[in-house]
C-alpha cells in the first residue's frame, strides 16, 4: 500500500499541469502531507492489522523473537474459536445490541420530535437532563443494579442488559435525531400545515424522507455502543446471558494467553463493528458529539 | 443549537391559546415514554445508592445491615487506597485526553489536505476508536507490549529497550497509551469537522493579503477550532473519567493498586470485597466530584454551540 501512494503521489501532480504551475509549492507539500498522511494511518492501524495477521498463525508462528511477516497461513484458530462455543455468546450481544436498539429508536424519535418541531416548554431543561445522565459515573449505579436484578430474578437475564443498554443509548440518540429534526425545512412544514393535512400525514410526508437517514445514523451508533459495552455485562451475566466481550475474557481464562487463538476471537468479536463504523463513518462524529457538529 | 426552529414555535404557540391544558399534554405525549424510563433506570439506582452509603453492608453476610450514617463516608475520606485510586484517575483522564487531542489535532490538519487516498488513510484513523475495548486492551497486552513477543519492543530493540516489561513495569502508562491510541481517533473526528466548517473564502482572502500560512493558522484557525477542541475535551473526559475495560483486562488495577482509578476501585470493593456500604459511599464522592465538572462543561457544550461565538 505504501510503495503504490508514494509513487503515485507524483502523477497527481503532474495530472492537472495548469494548476500545478499556479501553486507548486502547494502541490509539492501535498505530496509530503500525503506520505506522512499514509505513514501516520499504518502506524494507527497496524495494531488491528497485526492482530488479523496473528490470527492466521500457529501458535508457534506467533511466539517468535521476531515477528513473522510472512507465513502460511491457517485457519486453525478460527476453528478453535467457533468450537469454543462462541455462537451463543454472538447470540446475545446480536440479540441485545437489535432489541436495545429498536427501543432507543421508538423511545427517541417521538422525545426528539417533541424537543424539536413542535417543542414543549423547558426543552433546554430537558435536553440537559438527557445529556447529563451521560455524565454520572456507572460505577455509582451498578451496586443498586446489581441488587435490583439480584432480587428480580434478573440476574443473567439478556432483558437487563436490554433495558440498560436502552438508557445507555437514549441520550445519544435524543440528541441526535433532534440535530436531524432540525434540519427538516421549515418552509416545507409550514406549507403543509396550510393545507390543512393531518399531523400523521405531516410526519410521513413531510418529516419522515428528510429524517430517516438519520434514524439510520443513531441506529449504528447505538449498535457500536451497545455491541462494545463490557462493565454491565460482565458484572451482572454469567452463563444464560454473557455477550461477546464477556466470551473473550473467558476465553482467554479458561484457553489461556495464546496470541494467535486470541487473535482470532478478538477479530470474530471486533469485525462487526468495525464494518459498521466503516460504513456509517460520515454520522461518526454527529452521534460521538451529541449531535453537536454535523 | 438551542435555538429551536422559531418560526414553526411561534406559529404553534398562537394557535395552542384556545385550549392550552389540552395542546400541552399533546405535545408532552411524545416526550413522556422516553423521560420516564430514563428517571427510573438511571435516576433511580442513584437514589438507592445514596442510601446504601449510610448503611453497613456486607453482600455476604445477608442480614448484617444496618444504619450507620456517615461512618462509610469517613472511611473513604481516610482510605489512603481511595486517593491514589483518585489520583491514579486524574493521571489517566487528563493525560490521556490532551496526549489524544494533540495528536488528533495533528492528524486532522494532514487529513484536511487534499492527498491521494485520503478517504482511506482517514478510514485507517478512524478504526482504533471501532475496536471493541477489550479486544483492544488484550491485544496491547498481548502482541503489542508482550516483554518478549511484543512487537513493540522488537521495533525499539535497536534502541537498547530491550525485554522491557511495560505492563508490569509501567501499568499506568500502558493503559494510557491503550487508552490514547483508542480515543485518537475521536479527537480527530471533532477537529476535522471543525477545519471543514472553516469558512474556504475568509483564509483566501488573507492569503491573497499576504497573510504567511503559519500566521493564517495562528490568527483564524485556532481560534475558529477552540471549540471544537473544548468539546472534544469535555466529551473524552466524561468518557474516560469512567473507563473500566482497559485496566480490567490489562492490569487489573496492579502492580498493587499502582493502576487502579476509580471506577476498577469501587468495583473491587462491591464486586470482590462485597462491602456495598463503603462502595456506595465511593460512589457518591465519585458523583459529587463528577458534578462539579460536568456543571461547568454542560455549560460550555451548550454557550460554545449555541451560535453565540465569540470573535477569539
Amino acid at each position: 500500500m505504501m510503495a503504490r501512494s508514494i509513487t503515485a503521489e507524483p502523477e497527481l501532480t503532474t495530472a492537472a499541469p495548469g494548476r500545478a504551475a499556479v501553486r507548486p509549492k502547494r502541490r509539492r507539500n501535498n505530496t509530503w502531507v500525503g506520505i506522512i498522511g499514509w505513514l501516520l494511518g499504518i502506524l494507527f492501524f497496524f495494531p488491528v492489522l497485526w492482530m488479523v495477521i496473528t490470527s492466521f498463525k500457529t501458535e508457534a508462528q506467533a511466539y517468535t523473537n521476531t515477528p513473522q511477516f510472512v507465513f502460511t497461513p491457517t485457519l486453525e484458530q478460527y476453528k478453535t474459536v467457533f468450537a469454543s462455543g462462541i455462537w451463543p455468546y454472538f447470540a446475545n450481544s446480536a440479540f441485545a445490541t437489535i432489541v436495545s436498539t429498536i427501543f432507543v429508536l421508538l423511545l427517541a424519535t417521538p422525545c426528539a420530535f417533541a424537543l424539536s418541531l413542535r417543542p414543549v416548554k423547558k426543552t433546554r431543561d430537558v435536553l440537559f437532563f438527557f445529556i447529563s445522565t451521560k455524565m454520572l459515573p456507572i460505577v455509582a449505579a451498578i451496586i443498586p443494579i446489581y441488587i435490583a436484578a439480584r432480587n428480580l430474578h434478573m440476574l443473567d437475564n439478556i432483558f437487563t442488559l436490554v433495558i440498560l443498554y436502552t438508557a445507555m443509548n437514549l441520550p445519544i440518540a435524543v440528541w441526535m435525531m433532534r440535530s436531524f429534526f432540525l434540519e427538516v425545512p421549515g418552509e416545507l412544514l409550514e406549507a403543509a400545515e396550510m393545507d390543512g393535512a393531518p399531523l400523521r400525514r405531516t410526519v410521513t410526508e413531510v418529516i419522515l424522507p428528510v429524517v430517516a437517514p438519520g434514524l439510520a445514523a443513531t441506529a449504528l451508533i447505538c449498535s457500536i455502543f451497545a455491541w462494545n459495552e463490557f462493565f454491565f455485562a460482565v458484572n451482572l451475566t454469567a452463563t444464560q446471558a454473557a455477550t461477546v466481550p464477556v466470551f473473550l475474557v473467558g476465553f482467554i481464562s479458561s484457553e489461556g494467553l495464546y496470541f494467535a487463538q486470541l487473535c482470532a476471537a478478538a477479530t470474530v468479536a471486533t469485525l462487526p463493528v468495525i464494518l459498521a463504523g466503516w460504513i456509517a463513518q460520515r454520522q461518526l462524529v454527529r452521534g460521538l458529539s451529541f449531535g453537536a457538529i454535523k | 443549537m438551542t435555538a429551536i426552529a422559531p418560526p414553526v414555535a411561534s406559529a404553534q404557540r398562537v394557535r395552542a391559546r384556545p385550549d392550552r391544558g389540552r395542546q400541552g399534554w399533546v405535545r408532552r405525549a411524545p416526550l413522556l415514554p422516553a423521560l420516564v424510563f430514563t428517571i427510573i433506570v438511571t435516576q433511580l439506582p442513584f437514589l438507592l445508592t445514596l442510601w446504601y452509603s449510610l448503611q453497613s453492608w456486607s453482600l455476604v453476610r445477608p442480614g448484617s445491615e444496618h444504619f450507620v450514617g456517615f461512618a462509610n463516608y469517613v472511611a473513604v475520606f481516610q482510605d489512603s487506597q481511595f486517593w491514589t485510586a483518585a489520583l491514579n484517575t486524574v493521571i489517566l483522564t487528563v493525560g490521556a485526553v490532551l496526549i489524544a487531542m494533540l495528536i488528533g489535532i495533528g492528524l486532522a490538519l494532514i487529513l484536511d489536505r487534499k492527498f491521494l487516498g485520503r478517504g482511506i488513510v482517514r478510514t485507517l484513523l478512524i478504526t482504533p476508536f471501532l475496536v471493541m475495548p477489550v479486544a483492544a486492551a488484550l491485544l496491547w497486552k498481548t502482541t503489542l507490549l508482550d516483554p518478549t513477543f511484543g512487537i513493540v519492543n522488537w521495533v525499539l530493540r535497536p534502541f537498547g529497550i530491550g525485554h522491557f516489561d511495560w505492563i508490569s513495569q509501567v501499568p499506568l502508562l500502558s493503559v494510557m497509551i491503550e487508552m490514547i491510541w483508542q480515543w485518537t481517533p475521536f479527537m480527530m473526528l471533532l477537529v476535522l469537522a471543525g477545519l471543514q466548517s472553516q469558512p474556504k473564502d475568509i483564509v483566501e482572502a488573507a492569503g491573497v493579503d499576504g497573510a504567511r500560512p503559519l500566521q493564517i493558522f495562528r490568527e483564524l484557525t485556532v481560534p475558529h477550532l477552540r471549540r471544537y477542541i473544548e468539546l472534544g475535551v469535555v466529551l473524552g473526559a466524561i468518557y474516560l473519567i469512567n473507563e473500566f475495560d482497559a485496566i480490567y483486562m490489562m492490569t487489573q488495577g496492579g502492580p498493587g493498586i499502582s493502576s487502579t482509578n476509580l471506577p476498577f476501585y469501587i468495583y473491587q470493593r462491591a464486586f470482590l470485597g462485597f462491602e456495598v456500604g463503603q462502595a456506595a459511599a465511593m460512589g457518591v464522592v465519585v458523583v459529587v466530584m463528577t458534578i462539579i465538572v460536568a456543571t461547568f462543561a454542560l455549560r460550555l457544550i451548550f454557550t460554545s454551540f449555541s451560535g453565540t461565538e465569540q470573535a477569539a
